[in-house]
């Protein structure tokens, strides 16, 4: 192949490029360059298999501020107790090993005429291809009294990390019988069953250490995922102990006030002790950044995950829009290799094949007690369509339960491996 | 058009009437019990030995006799909710390896659907309400798991399957550790390619299984099992 490019190159004629290999990458620099923007399950993935499918042929380099990543997946099991921060945290060695150039910085701006992407350290990384995969921030206002500025006393912990210690510590030092209130998010949002296997995980822990506690969840919503599932869990395992207030009973109609810690659920004033908020959210900034979003979201073509916006730009995971797939690392991490391989394709004519989505998203209620819901999914020529599905029943036996449990434990070292390499 | 149309439905009809008019030979079944006896009990008085006793075995969840020594995957697939029905005990009786992978039943399989079918007539007399025995649908036969030569004989294409094998490998993990989801790596072309289509047939019961094998054509399930066959 690389003998092939060079004497192709050495024609210079870029009729005769054309012609010879019309859907081939055929630049004036040597390698093809691929710049991913974001290290988690979308943006680590897609750089792994690049770099690893490619067998060198292009130069992949992965732009992520953090040296260590923490999962935001399984985080709510670091809240119950059930796994200690350190198992949560991913190191980027095994990409750079894989042949990875790992860029420890910020991602300021994207340059597409000139494609660009310029570094917070100065300079900029030029790309053929760039995939975009910078995960969620949160929508500007979206819950009254609430901003960066107070998520030290309010935390969203809704990226791992700092945040999740932080609320950990703040459940921890709740005094005896207090509450315990979040504010869940509107739809779409990151890990639709996310906010309800914190509810779970938080009321196994006070259960154990603060029994006489009281959990109050504000929810803009109506219903929620794996409803059933949760509301059965919670009647059965925290009797009393939760309190879900949809939208019927005004949970969208919420302020908070970080300094006198009370929140307002639909003009009832309540004292708390611990408050997580979790805001309405939107794509990574550098996405919007980027110009590639519409609204909150960058829409996608879902046979590759291209953006509709830009052919050189692919957009993966939480920030994009791209029809029926929850926004999950699972899903993420499974619209990455269906985007390595198309980029890959396009850069060196490898075999595109066709698209092929999936998700399984498992949800801790209490010890030994897993449920799961999943999906799989095709690309039409509008989104990425559900083809079919599952989900956990009520009245299930513990010792199903149990293996579902062991099962998401299986999955989170085979994502992780997967993500990060072995 | 027609025509056609018509022949195929004939067709499925006369398969559903062959499956769906009950089991063998309960006496010529009590002869074949014979290659059973040596680990299995069946009657009155009958106790475990190395395999559990098989009274009431039809409607039973598998892997649940109380006292009996099972391997984790039996425990595992009874978790599942693999019942043990006219459609999979003849699937396991076949051959036990390729409905539950590492079972600690070791016997080869009865080949000959007649014996199989008259086995299950002979154990179907000691279950507790043999008139109400779960039995398979009627679209499903009970040769449903012996698969075509033809599929087991498909070349599966090892660069598609690497593709297609990177959806496997969020999950399964590529080093073929088991760290709660068991290792897929170098396994038997043709072993791999029964559990996949037993898992299609929904035979094998876990539902992200069932699902991700639902949707893979004999070609995909061939080139899965041609890049796994290769990976250590």
């Amino acid at each position: 192949m690389t003998l092939n490019r060079r004497i192709f190159l050495g024609t210079g004629a870029a009729a005769a490029a054309t012609l010879a290999a019309p859907t081939v990458f055929a630049a004036g620099h040597g390698k093809p360059r691929v710049v991913v923007i974001g290290g988690g399950a979308g943006g680590a993935t897609a750089a792994r298999y690049i770099a690893k499918d490619s067998k060198g042929e292009i130069a992949v380099t992965l732009i992520e501020p953090t040296r260590q990543y923490y999962t935001c997946f399984f985080s709510n099991l670091y809240l119950g107790g059930f796994k200690e921060m350190d198992e949560l945290g991913h190191s980027y060695g095994g990409l750079a090993a894989g042949g990875v150039n790992v860029v420890h910085d910020w991602a300021t701006g994207v340059d597409r005429d000139a494609r660009t992407v310029a570094l917070a350290g100065g300079g900029s990384v030029p790309y053929d291809k760039l995939i975009v995969a910078p995960g969620i921030d949160f929508v500007d206002g979206a819950v009254a009294g609430w901003d960066l500025s107070t998520q030290n006393a309010m935390p969203h912990a809704y990226k791992g990390g700092s945040q999740t210690e932080l609320l950990k510590a703040q459940l921890m030092a709740m005094p005896q019988g207090g509450t315990f209130a979040m504010v869940a998010p509107p739809n779409p949002f990151r890990c639709p069953p996310g906010p309800y296997e914190r509810v779970s995980m938080v009321a196994h822990y006070l259960k154990a250490n603060n029994p006489t506690a009281k959990i109050i969840v504000a929810d803009p919503k109506a219903k929620f995922s794996k409803q059933l599932l949760f509301q059965e869990g919670w009647a059965t395992h925290y009797a009393g102990m939760i309190d879900w207030i949809g939208e019927d009973f005004g949970g969208g109609d919420v302020a908070v006030d970080a300094d006198a810690m009370t929140v307002t659920i639909d003009g009832e004033v309540t004292k708390v002790d611990v408050c997580n908020v979790i805001p309405a959210m939107k794509a990574g900034h550098i996405a919007e950044m980027a110009g590639v979003t519409q609204g909150n979201w960058a829409p996608v073509n879902a046979a590759d995950m291209s953006s509709k916006t830009d052919p050189d730009i692919y957009v993966l995971g939480d920030a994009a829009q791209q029809g029926d797939m929850p926004k999950s690392g699972f899903s993420a991490n499974s619209q990455a290799k269906v985007c390595a391989n198309a980029v890959r394709g396009a850069l060196t004519g490898s075999k595109v094949f066709p698209a092929k989505f999936s998700n399984t998203c498992w949800s801790l209620i209490d010890t030994n007690d897993g449920v799961k819901v999943g999906a799989t999914y095709e690309a039409t020529a509008e989104k990425i369509a559900k083809v079919d599905g599952f989900i956990s029943e009520t009245g299930e036996t513990a010792e199903l339960r149990k293996t579902t449990y062991e099962e998401s434990e299986g999955w989170y070292a085979g994502i992780t491996a997967d993500m990060f390499g072995a | 058009m027609r025509p056609a149309f018509v022949l195929f439905l004939v067709a499925v009809f006369a398969a559903g009437q062959g499956a769906a008019s009950g089991l063998g030979d309960a006496e010529k079944g009590a002869a074949v019990f014979k290659k059973c006896a040596s680990c299995h009990e069946v009657g009155k008085g009958a106790e475990n030995r190395v395999g559990p006793k098989l009274n009431g075995v039809f409607g039973r969840t598998a892997g649940t006799v109380e006292g009996v020594k099972y391997s984790t995957n039996m425990i595992r697939m009874g978790n599942d909710g693999l019942v043990w029905t006219a459609e999979t005990l003849d699937a396991y009786i076949e051959n036990p390896r390729a409905l539950v992978s590492k079972t600690r039943m070791s016997f080869r399989g009865i080949a000959d659907a007649q014996d199989r079918s008259d086995l299950m007539a002979y154990l179907r007399s000691f279950s507790d309400n043999p008139a109400n025995i779960p039995e398979a649908e009627p679209t499903a036969t009970g040769t449903d798991h012996d698969l075509d030569p033809a599929i087991l004989a498909i070349q599966g294409d090892p660069e598609y399957g690497e593709y297609l094998a990177s959806e496997c490998s969020t999950c399964h993990q590529s080093s073929g550790v088991n760290d709660g989801i068991p290792g897929i790596t170098s396994w038997p072309t043709e072993d791999f390619v029964v559990a996949m289509h037993a898992y299609k047939r929904k035979l094998r019961p876990h539902p992200v299984m069932q699902m991700m094998a639902g949707r893979l054509s004999d070609d995909e399930i061939a080139a899965l099992a041609a890049y796994f066959k290769d990976l250590d």
